[in-house]
This record gives C-alpha cells, sequence and structure tokens, in this order.
C-alpha cells in the first residue's frame, strides 16, 4: 500500500487548518523530548534542594498518569486516589522493614495490596453512578488514612521511618540525582504504559463507558468489568508511586496522605488536560513546581497559585492540553476494494464533498482520506 | 427451526403502569419484522426489555433458542443482539472511526498487556478494527469524515454512523429503534435499501417505525402493538385490513359515548 507510507506526510501537502503548534502537539517526538529535558535536567541544576523537589514532581507525574486513568479515560470521580498511594507507600515500606528486603522486592507485595484495595472499594461502589462514586471515595480516602493513623504495624500518627533506598543489582541509587534518574525512567516507562492503555481496546472501552454508559453496555462491553479495570489500573500507579514516595522520603506518616494531596492530584489531571496524557504530565508538572517558584512570596504563594489556578479553569475549562478526537483517516487493507463496490461516487468526487463538509464543520481537521484514496 | 427472536408473554411494569403487558412476537433470521402502534404502546420498552436494559415483571425472551431473560445487557449483547437507540446514543467526543469500533468491543484479539508491550497481536487486531470500522461505514453508505468527533456530523450522518456502529456487532439480531425519525425522504430511502441489506446477510432485522409507508414497504411482517400487548401480527397487507389495528389507529368508527357528549355540549351552548 503505497499511500499508506506516506500518509503521514501527504495531508500536510494539502493545506488545511491543522496549524504548525497543533501537529507539534500531536507528533511523537515530544514524548522523547519531555524524557530528554527530565534526563538533562540534572545537569542543569545539580543540588539536593532542586533534586528533591524535581524528585517530587516526577512522582507526581506518576500520580496524574494513574488517576488520569480512572477520571479521564474512564470518567470516574475519584476523589480518594492519595490512599492508593498510601497503601503502596505503607505497603513497601512495612514488608521492606520487616523482612529487611531491599524496597524494589517488596514491588509485588505493592501491586497485590493495591490491587486488592482497588477491589475492595471498586467492586461496591462502581455500581454507582458519578456524584454518589466521588462521595464513597472520598470517604475511602480518609478511611485508609485514619486506619493507618490507628494501627500499631503502620506506626500511628508517627508513621514508618528508616525505609531503605533504592538499590538495583548491587547498585546503590538512594543519591539524590540517581534516585531521580531512576525515577524518571520508571515514571516514563508507566506514562507510556498508560499512554498505550488509552488507545487500545480497553481504553476505547474505557471512554465509551464514559461517554454513554448505556450505549456501551449494549455494544456487549461489560461496563462493571471495565470500570473496576480502571479503577485497578489506576491503584497500581498509584501504589507504584507510593512505594516511590516512601524510597524518596525513607519515611511516610498519616500527614501525608490527606485529602489535599488526592485534591491535588485530580487538579493536575483536570488542569492539563483529562484523558490526554501529555497535557496530565504538563498540568502535574505545573501543579507541583508553580508553589516552589513562588516560594519568594512567602505565604502569598498559595493565594496566587489558586488564583493561577482559578483563572486557568475559568479561561480554559478543557484544561491546557485537552484531547482531541481526531485521527488520520488511514485506509485500511482493504480500503481501495471496498470504494470500488460501492459504485456510484467516485472516491474523488465523494473526498471533495467530504472536505468542503468537513472544512466547515471542523476547523482543526486537517487530514483526509479522501485525497490518499 | 424455533425462530432466532422469540418473545413470549413478556410483561414489565413501571409503577402501577404496565407498559409491556403480555407481548408475544417472533422473528426469524433474513426477515424484517416492523414493530409499530400508537405512541406509548410499549414498543421502546419491549425493545428495552429484549435488549436486558429493564428486567421483564414475567415472561421468556429467547434468541436463538437460548434463554436470556432478565440478563445483563452485555451478555445479551454477546449472544448476538445488537440495536440502535430511539435518540441517537453515540459517544459524542470520539472520533467516527472509534464509535464503529466500538461495535467491535467482543471481537478482540487483544488485552491490557498486548496494550502495554504493543505485541504483534495488538497491532494486528488494531489493524483489524480500523479496516472493518472502514467497511461497516462503507456498508451504511457514510461518506463523511471518518476521523473528526460524532458530535461534529449532521444528524443524519451520525444515524449512519449509529447503524455502521451497531452492525460492526456482526450480530444475528438487529433491533432498530425508529432508526428513520428524523430523517428526510431520500435518506429514508437508503435506509429502506439498508434494512434490505442486513437482512440479506442474514440477520433479522426487528425495526420501529412511525411511518407507514416505510413500514408497508420493507417489511415482511408487521406486529402491531396497543397497551403492551400484539393485538395483530402479520403480513402488511393483512394488518392492514385488521379491524383492530384500524381502531387502535383511529378510533372506533362509531363511538356513540362521544357522540352523546358532543349532543349535550351543543344543546347547551
Amino acid at each position: 500500500m503505497s499511500e499508506n507510507v506516506d500518509s503521514s506526510t501527504a495531508p500536510r501537502l494539502i493545506g488545511k487548518p491543522a496549524s504548525v503548534v497543533s501537529r507539534l502537539f500531536e507528533s511523537k517526538q515530544l514524548g522523547w523530548a519531555g524524557f530528554a529535558i527530565a534526563v538533562i535536567f540534572p545537569f542543569l541544576v545539580a543540588n539536593n534542594y532542586a533534586m528533591n523537589i524535581a524528585t517530587t514532581a516526577v512522582i507526581f507525574i506518576l500520580l496524574a498518569s494513574g488517576l488520569n486513568i480512572v477520571v479521564g479515560y474512564c470518567g470516574l470521580l475519584d476523589l480518594g486516589y492519595i490512599a492508593f498511594m498510601a497503601v503502596g507507600a505503607y505497603t513497601a515500606g512495612i514488608v521492606s522493614k520487616a523482612w529487611e528486603l531491599p524496597i524494589l522486592f517488596t514491588i509485588p507485595a505493592v501491586l497485590l495490596m493495591t490491587v486488592l484495595a482497588g477491589l475492595i472499594i471498586g467492586a461496591p461502589t462502581l455500581r454507582l453512578r458519578s456524584d454518589y462514586l466521588a462521595i464513597v471515595t472520598l470517604g475511602f480516602g480518609e478511611i485508609i488514612r485514619l486506619t493507618a493513623n490507628n494501627l500499631t504495624i503502620t506506626g500511628g500518627p508517627s508513621g514508618i521511618y528508616g525505609i531503605p533506598g533504592v538499590e538495583l543489582f548491587g547498585l546503590d541509587l538512594s543519591s539524590p540525582v540517581m534516585f531521580y534518574f531512576f525515577c524518571v525512567v520508571v515514571v516514563s516507562l508507566l506514562v507510556l504504559g498508560s499512554a498505550r492503555l488509552g488507545k487500545s481496546r480497553l481504553g476505547r472501552a474505557w471512554r465509551f463507558v464514559r461517554e454513554d454508559e448505556d450505549a456501551a453496555e449494549a455494544m456487549g462491553i461489560h461496563t462493571y468489568k471495565v470500570k473496576l479495570a480502571a479503577y485497578i489500573f489506576g491503584a497500581m500507579w498509584g501504589g507504584i508511586g507510593g512505594m516511590l514516595f516512601a524510597a524518596h522520603l525513607s519515611a511516610i506518616s498519616p500527614q501525608s496522605f490527606v485529602f489535599l494531596q488526592s485534591a491535588l492530584v485530580l487538579m493536575a489531571v483536570v488542569l492539563g488536560g483529562m484523558g490526554n496524557t501529555r497535557g496530565v504530565v504538563v498540568g502535574a508538572v505545573v501543579i507541583s513546581l508553580l508553589p516552589e517558584f513562588l516560594r519568594d512570596m512567602g505565604n502569598l504563594r498559595y493565594v496566587i497559585f489558586g488564583v493561577v489556578l482559578i483563572a486557568v479553569m475559568v479561561l480554559r475549562p478543557q484544561g491546557f492540553w485537552p484531547t482531541r478526537a481526531y485521527e488520520p483517516e488511514k485506509a485500511g487493507p482493504d480500503r481501495d476494494g471496498h470504494d470500488q463496490d460501492d459504485g456510484g461516487s467516485g472516491p474523488g468526487a465523494h473526498g471533495r464533498k467530504r472536505s468542503r463538509r468537513e472544512h466547515r464543520k471542523v476547523t482543526s481537521s486537517g487530514q483526509e482520506r479522501g485525497e490518499n484514496a | 427451526m424455533s425462530p432466532l427472536l422469540e418473545v413470549s408473554d413478556l410483561q414489565i411494569a413501571f409503577g402501577g403502569v404496565k407498559a409491556v403487558n403480555g407481548l408475544s412476537f417472533s422473528a426469524d433470521a433474513g426477515e424484517i419484522v416492523s414493530v409499530i402502534g400508537p405512541n406509548g404502546a410499549g414498543k421502546t420498552s419491549a425493545f428495552n426489555c429484549i435488549t436486558g436494559f429493564y428486567k421483564p415483571v414475567s415472561g421468556h425472551v429467547k434468541v436463538d433458542g437460548k434463554d436470556i431473560t432478565g440478563k445483563r445487557p452485555a451478555v445479551i449483547a454477546a449472544t448476538g443482539v445488537t440495536r440502535t437507540f430511539q435518540n441517537l446514543r453515540l459517544f459524542p467526543d470520539l472520533t467516527v472511526l472509534d464509535n464503529v469500533r466500538g461495535g467491535m468491543h467482543l471481537y478482540g484479539g487483544q488485552n491490557a498487556l498486548d496494550a502495554l508491550f504493543h505485541t504483534p497481536r495488538y497491532r494486528k487486531s488494531e489493524e483489524y478494527f480500523t479496516a472493518e470500522a472502514h467497511r461497516w461505514l462503507d456498508f451504511v453508505g457514510y461518506k463523511g469524515g471518518r476521523g473528526i468527533p460524532v458530535r461534529n456530523l449532521a444528524y443524519g450522518q451520525q444515524r449512519q454512523v449509529e447503524m455502521a456502529r451497531a452492525m460492526a456487532r456482526k450480530a444475528k439480531l438487529v433491533l432498530l429503534d425508529e432508526p428513520g425519525a428524523g430523517l428526510n425522504h431520500s435518506e429514508k430511502r437508503e435506509l429502506l435499501e439498508l434494512c434490505r441489506k442486513i437482512r440479506d446477510l442474514g440477520a433479522a432485522v426487528v425495526l420501529i417505525e412511525h411511518d407507514m409507508s416505510v413500514v408497508m414497504e420493507v417489511s415482511e411482517r408487521v406486529v402491531v402493538m396497543n397497551f403492551g400487548k400484539e393485538i395483530a401480527d402479520g403480513t402488511p397487507a393483512e394488518v392492514k385490513k385488521n379491524p383492530a389495528v384500524i381502531e387502535a389507529y383511529l378510533g372506533k368508527e362509531d363511538e356513540p359515548e362521544r357522540g352523546a357528549d358532543a349532543q349535550k355540549e351543543e344543546g347547551e351552548s
């Protein structure tokens, strides 16, 4: 299929509205660019303070991309997402301390516990719709925090301290810079994973559920299972985030998992653009770094932070970088055969007709199947 | 051979209102059956019972001899039932292709791990989904843009996309709830052609429709409903002559009570 090969370039030649900026934003290399920035960063600013902030931001990106699966893809409002992070962090802390294991060895336990946590909240609550679900997840977040606050195994209010840093193949990665690099790699992989999930059959099913649950059900999508899957994936991402968090601070306590944290992660998702991984990453970076940049302002910084957030939501309610429902209309393998089967209007004619109509309706759509055929 | 769809003594009530009250009818593979009846006769309620959106109080729905009464819609869909909705129920913010892919969810060939690692199986199934989506859009004669969100389409095109999505399910039983509502004359013509094409694929098509000319032209059999029950079942010609049907649509020819009232009113004025 010769026209398939150049289908990424050909539509650009036809001078359709896709602007340079939007083309840049859709480009596949952008992920690599983000990764490169993250990797270069320590070479530019290499003090411990900056590394600390940057590591926190990277972990925050992971949380946001995990919550994006639940809220962005599947449309389930989760106000207690930080609970999964708490479960992950506590599991990693307790297991590594109790058996004196390197923290990476706790990953299976972390995943197991977070999946269990996902099932325990998800199974009974996912029958609820939107607002009710939000309230229940809010409650769940508080329950986990209060439980951690009151159990002996979790160390009560003072939490767990002395959690070991990351060690990989005998290599000590616990220095701030090395740990930062480690986080960047892990988080990049998981962010890529969540983006890939979003583009899969399951990811589409999540979107169908978000858009219209009944119609999805009528198409044979078991909406309950699909929602549970979103919850479980979100929980796993959060759990890994918790583990990194525990390894980063080496101490965890219930105060790290208050509702405000859930709200901030949710804010990152909404601010960045629900359902779009790139947007969510940007949102997470803004939410985690903006208060640091405003540090000179003293106590005023939270006021400014708040005002900025409100301003963004008023001026751009869909977020910085929302998902754009659009895909290049690449022809499938038996596409051409069909155009001929149809007879009637030739492909050229109907391509022209289409472009006029589209031009009117979606100014942003630039690529045309018709021109290729 | 038992019919493909067999509805027997179906009942559903909302509070005291018996929306469907003992409905029985059947449809065979390769047949177009229209369900007609006055507004509020229970047609859509019956559809919702068949597809599992309502749980019937009593009665049975069998598809291909398999009892599916009261099952979850997704489970019923998996037995080979597909439907469209009276008021379009597309996924408005997703692209046309994605919407049609929605109908193919059950033809997976990939799981979450395939997607995470982009295995060859993932690529193959994505290619399959895309090719199939194009194929079904061609099948329904859709000529609009395919990579753009459905919400930007004209109404008639949205109807076509919904049909394509329903057809992508490759179902044995196709339930169309007023597919012609809001379409203009030529679009309705195309719809008739499409119904025939679907039938020729070997599916049973059950159609709710108000436009009598459409019903009479396209259907092999017509089931007339009133007050939640079938009052006639036969070929279009038979149904047209059925006195019960004429009564349901036009009222009784001689209505003494109303006549008396009218006289009384006249007398008063």
